[in-house]
């Protein structure tokens, strides 16, 4: 395959005949861009699929992130969670969010642990958003990344994603989220997370083997008892190219607040399209007028008459 | 019959041939084009990061990070700016009896027949509607600007918040350009009125013309001092 070894994130990368993708020509969406030319070819789209019912909590895949992008996170103060840091920063872009729930079928306690960090929605609010050219950028393998050189720091992709990822570094004013180590995948290795997952929890490959290999995973959870084990590739926003196995599918708030039905937010879409729209029209029709009337309308002047009485008036000749 | 209408600190004729009539003190001029250089630059920001076609305006202010650096703080100096301009115009702008007479009238304007225009103080019903809707425009943009200003509040406000912020923010700022547009064309095409604001001074045939109450006053103020009609 040219453009993507099959789980790659377990196999050892290529050493040969693999040549860089990722460039211009495989953009499908480039923010604020009104005419982006069609990409030159299609890549296969790419998937990473994480196991909540495999993952053990070790963190591997957080510290492989900050290994493989050179973050440095500040340590922060423990309040008693095992989510460490307490959220996403610019400096962390993946975050196991632990949380206890209690099974009230079982009576079980359950420990949900979900790998937060970017969904690489197929239809990207943040890229939506964004009013800086090319500062969000779609590739066709399904890659939504952020061009920091482009990026002015306004925050309005925070405003546009419907799983709250972005953040915006105080720093260097840039906004920074999980970018699907598009630098690995460009060269066909998978994502450091997934590199360094020791139980595989965290899988990566083409979209359609990974909902093969999802599918094996949720008969698998269906024997074990969990009759709601399911995938997790949200329909309101295109899908997504970060999926979850989730055992309990019916309910993904339990995993802090993974969203039901997520999608760009209704104000976020009206207010890049109708709002956008009817402004430019009302006021071009508002420009336009005045500059009829400018040409062609008569100024409104003051006569003769009215400068000779007035004067008079001001010197006091005629009341 | 004593007069309410309003005349302004610095409003008098001064006599001479022609008499001229000064109609704003240089403060208040200064304090109108700080404010007005402020409401263009922020217009042309706010442009830019509104409407991607616009985006390249950014090279005027450096580049969008610098852009978007300048925007909010340009949003504070207008409304500091604009808030003084407020405590001078506030009073001389309230609704009087005649203003909705004059509304009444404003077909007549447009048609050129002035002199079927009820006589009317320092400003007209269309400067106060300007006044009034910019200062509600303006006061709307800043607290909605405030809620997404990412540099100091927005991480401390609910994103769904800042959501319906941004798009208020958006709506009002259409409103904004709009009366901008209405009240730079009145201006314009009025003649005399911007030499008013650029030099301070009207004709007395154009005092007469548009705010006839405002000229009798100070022709009353020119002969009795205290401006009251006797």
């Amino acid at each position: 395959m040219l453009d993507a070894p099959r789980n790659p994130a377990v196999s050892n990368p290529p050493t040969q005949g693999f040549t860089e993708n990722l460039g211009p020509g495989d953009l499908i969406r480039r923010s604020a861009t009104g005419s982006l030319p069609p990409p030159t070819r299609q890549l296969t789209p790419m998937a990473k699929l994480i196991d909540v019912s495999k993952c053990i909590g070790c963190k591997a895949c957080q510290a492989a992130c900050v290994e493989w992008n050179d973050t440095n996170p500040e340590p922060e103060e423990n309040v008693g969670v095992y989510t460490n840091p307490h959220d996403l920063t610019p400096d962390m872009f993946t975050l196991m969010r632990f949380a206890e729930w209690e099974n009230p079928e079982t009576n079980n306690l359950e420990w949900l642990i979900r790998k937060d960090g970017c969904m690489h929605c197929a239809d990207p609010g943040c890229l939506a958003a964004c009013p800086s050219p090319g500062a969000i950028v779609q590739y066709s393998n399904g890659i939504v990344d952020f061009d920091h050189d482009a990026c002015i720091g306004c925050g309005y992709c925070i405003k546009g994603c419907p799983f709250d990822i972005p953040r915006v570094s105080k720093t260097d004013h840039k906004a920074y989220k999980c970018t699907l180590c598009s630098d690995r995948v460009a060269l066909g290795q998978g994502p450091a997370c997934a590199k360094a997952c020791p139980t595989q929890a965290i899988a990566f490959g083409t979209k359609d083997d990974m909902k093969k290999h999802a599918e094996e995973r949720i008969t698998d959870l269906k024997s074990r008892g969990y009759k709601n084990a399911g995938l997790y590739d949200p329909e309101g926003v295109g899908g997504t190219h970060v999926m979850y196995v989730l055992h309990h599918a019916d309910k993904p708030g339990i995993y802090n607040d993974l969203p039901d039905n997520p999608r760009i937010p209704p104000i976020v879409q009206t207010w890049k399209g109708a709002t956008k729209s009817v402004g430019v029209v009302a006021m071009g029709l508002a420009a336009a007028a005045v500059v009829l009337h400018g040409l062609f309308g008569k100024p409104n002047r003051v006569t003769p008459e009215e400068e000779a009485r007035a004067d008079d008036i001001a010197r006091g000749d005629r009341p | 019959m004593s007069d309410q209408t309003l005349i302004e600190p610095g409003d008098a004729i001064q006599p001479g041939d022609p008499p001229i009539v000064h109609r704003y003190s240089p403060a208040t001029r200064l304090n109108h084009w700080i404010t007005a250089v402020t409401m263009i630059l922020l217009i042309l920001s706010g442009l830019a990061l509104y409407y991607p076609a616009l985006f390249f305006l950014s090279a005027l202010f450096g580049g969008g990070q610098l852009l978007r650096t300048l925007h909010p703080w340009l949003g504070v100096v207008l409304v500091l700016s604009f808030s003084l301009l407020f405590v001078r115009f506030w009073r001389g702008n309230l609704w009087r009896s005649e203003d909705g007479d004059w509304v009444a009238h404003m077909g007549d304007l447009v048609a050129g027949r002035e002199e079927k225009m009820p006589e009317i103080g320092k400003y007209n019903a269309g400067q106060k509607f300007v006044f009034w809707s910019l200062a509600l425009l303006i006061l709307g943009m800043f607290v909605t600007g405030v809620l997404f200003w990412q540099e100091y509040f927005a991480p401390g406000i609910p994103i769904p918040v800042q959501r319906l912020a941004i798009i208020v923010h958006s709506v009002l700022a259409v409103f904004v350009i709009l009366v901008i547009i209405l009240h730079v064309y009145a201006g314009f095409w009025v003649r005399g009125s911007f030499d008013a604001m650029v030099n301070g001074r009207v004709s007395a045939g154009w005092a007469f013309r548009h705010h006839r109450k405002w000229f009798r006053r100070l022709v009353e103020q020119s002969r009795g001092g205290s401006g009251r009609a006797t």
